[in-house]
């Protein structure tokens, strides 16, 4: 083959199925492979991975895929996967080493970096290669997106990065030869019991990674207003959002808070109901494509951000947006 | 005695951030310090469960700069019982990994301990990577973005970590550090007493020599990585606004215009 280098994605699955960040970080690499002569490897843990998933992986630039297979990896206990990954990472030796910026990687990858001794770069929005060394520069926002930096790694291997999900596009056009290779789990003590994983009902779609996410504000006035939002978000297929004054109030659960103490998103479309935007707000969404406020306060700060303002009565708005958006 | 140990950190005021129209970059000169709105969580947590268990510890840990000192009275104010500040030359400029390492070495010297915890991130850099360290480096076990305590005693704890489809619940026995969410309690208010506490708390300083930390890996030369530059994102501009009053069509704007944009 004659690869100089060798980029892994730490893989991530739900159920049977892969998670679209590592399709995303596979195509990304494989880009980012073309100019140092990298091999891509994607390692996969889970149980039962489907056939079709796994194939998938060559379409979006992977040279070769590994498997670790086993029921102790359904559930995610850190402990059970911490151990398979670092041996990967020990016995494969990489330049770098990407994962998602999801609850998964977050949690996950920071372990590892200090188990087998590399330098981390959470949350990248920007992954490039340094002229003359080859080295991953690795961009990242900091205090709510209002700073950006640009990281390198000089010594310590592998360059290791967790990616936000969606910031990268996956491309499905490299057809690389199907190449899957299976590797042992690595059975051991955990000191973690996982009881069960509960699926959030309300939540049909989930905030951080959601396309379109309409969001109410304490304009709403009551948790049965909220209504209004979850019409509108299921013709537009979107994830619903809130401001911390609507969550505070006990409209809308937690995991539906977007700023600086809830969720951090950066959708297609951001659609702001009643929602002043005060800053805290504002660092977890300003980063989205389009953003579209609908208030009646002419002055509220969410305007000095909006693409397109809708200075009015949410109440007559909302509803008359929701007949017309099919 | 039990001890719990609450990791906090200092960050500038979000909410004062402005950023200078002329260079587009943020004014930091005159931003109140706060403590990180994440660790709020953690130290409430920490003497909810002091209270819950009688006989207990708190202990709150900052690294930083010497005026890092007002977190930890902040902290102390709210129902600390102590805190130590590390404060060294040498700590300037660590990385994830290094402050990890300094903290854990922080713990280290304290010795015993049942829970360690800390917020889910900071919010000036955002990484969520400090907790999982210094759990790794003292080897225990870490959960990261606790929303729900179910059952908390020395060397048990059944918990709900949310994730992005709902949560999962786990049960760890040993020693344990959690990172925790907003959604897990109601920070409290400071007490008169607390106050009084905070002001006359005598907060001992450690620098690198007292926790025993190896030189070549804190600070600048101990950090994996390197900031190779920062800058200021293009700033977002306001668009469109109409009045709904004076221009009835306005959902039908809003549609084409999406449209338009081949957003939907």
């Amino acid at each position: 083959m004659g690869f100089e280098k060798k980029i892994v994605i730490i893989g991530e699955t739900r159920g049977c199925k892969i998670h679209h960040v590592t399709y995303e970080l596979t195509s990304k690499a494989a880009e980012l492979a073309g100019k140092i002569n990298a091999e891509v490897v994607t390692l996969v843990c889970g149980h039962e991975i489907e056939k079709g998933d796994l194939e998938r992986l060559f379409k979006t630039g992977a040279h070769r895929a590994v498997v670790v297979d086993s029921p102790e990896l359904v559930l995610v206990n850190d402990d059970h996967y911490l151990r398979d990954i670092a041996d990967f990472i020990k016995s494969e030796k990489p330049d770098m080493a990407l994962a998602g910026a999801t609850p998964f990687g977050r949690a996950l990858v920071p372990k590892l970096a200090i188990t087998i001794d590399a330098g981390l770069t959470a949350d990248c929005t920007e992954l490039g290669i340094e002229e003359g060394t080859g080295l991953l520069l690795q961009t990242r926002p900091a205090f709510g997106g209002n700073l950006m930096a640009t990281i390198k790694t000089p010594e310590k291997r592998p360059q290791m990065s967790t990616v936000r999900p969606k910031v990268f596009k996956i491309n499905e056009t490299y057809g690389n030869p199907v190449n899957i290779v299976k590797k042992d789990h690595i059975p051991g003590k955990s000191r973690i019991k996982m009881l069960q994983t509960v699926k959030d009902l309300e939540q049909v779609i989930n905030i951080a990674e959601a396309d379109i996410i309409v969001s109410g504000g304490r304009g709403l006035g009551s948790k049965e207003n909220f209504a209004l939002i979850f019409e509108l978000a299921s013709k537009l297929n979107a994830a619903v959002g809130a401001s911390r004054a609507a969550v505070d109030a006990g409209w809308i659960a937690y995991s539906h808070q977007v700023g600086q103490t809830g969720t951090t998103v950066s959708p297609k479309l951001y659609i702001a109901v009643g929602i002043s935007g005060m800053i805290q707000h504002q660092v977890g969404m300003k980063s989205a494509d389009c953003i579209v406020a609908i208030n009646k306060d002419p002055d509220a700060p969410i305007f000095n951000i909006a693409d397109f303002g809708i200075v009015g009565d949410l109440f007559d708005i909302v509803p008359k947006l929701s007949k017309i958006m099919e | 005695m039990k001890k719990v140990i609450v990791f906090i950190k200092q960050v500038p005021d979000t909410s004062e951030l402005k950023i200078d129209p002329v260079t587009n970059t943020m004014i930091r000169e005159g931003v109140p310090s706060i403590i990180n709105p994440f660790d709020m969580y953690a130290i409430e947590e920490a003497v909810r469960i002091k209270e819950k268990w009688g006989d207990t510890e708190v202990t709150v840990i900052t690294m930083g700069p010497p005026q890092a000192d007002a977190a930890l009275r902040e902290a102390i104010s709210m129902g600390c019982d102590n805190a130590v500040l590390l404060s060294d030359r040498k700590f300037a400029a660590s990385d994830t990994w290094a402050t990890s390492y300094v903290l854990s070495k922080a713990v280290g010297k304290i010795g015993e301990y049942d829970v360690l915890l800390a917020g889910k991130q900071a919010t000036d850099g955002d990484t969520a990577q400090v907790g999982p360290g210094i759990a790794t480096w003292l080897g225990i076990p870490c959960i990261t973005y606790v929303n729900n305590i179910e059952e908390i005693k020395p060397g048990y704890v059944k918990l709900h970590r949310m994730h992005d489809e709902g949560y999962d619940v786990i049960e760890i026995e040993g020693k344990f550090l959690l990172t925790v969410l907003k959604e897990l309690n109601e920070p409290r208010i400071a007490s008169f007493r607390g106050k009084m506490n905070a002001k006359k708390a005598e907060i001992p300083v450690w620098t690198a020599e007292d926790i025993g930390a190896d030189p070549a890996k804190i600070g600048f030369m101990g950090s994996p990585t390197r900031v190779v530059k920062a800058f200021s994102p293009p700033v977002k501009q306001g668009g469109i606004k109409i009045s709904a009053e004076e221009d009835p069509s306005v959902p039908e704007k809003l549609k084409s215009y999406l449209r338009e944009k081949l957003i939907i």
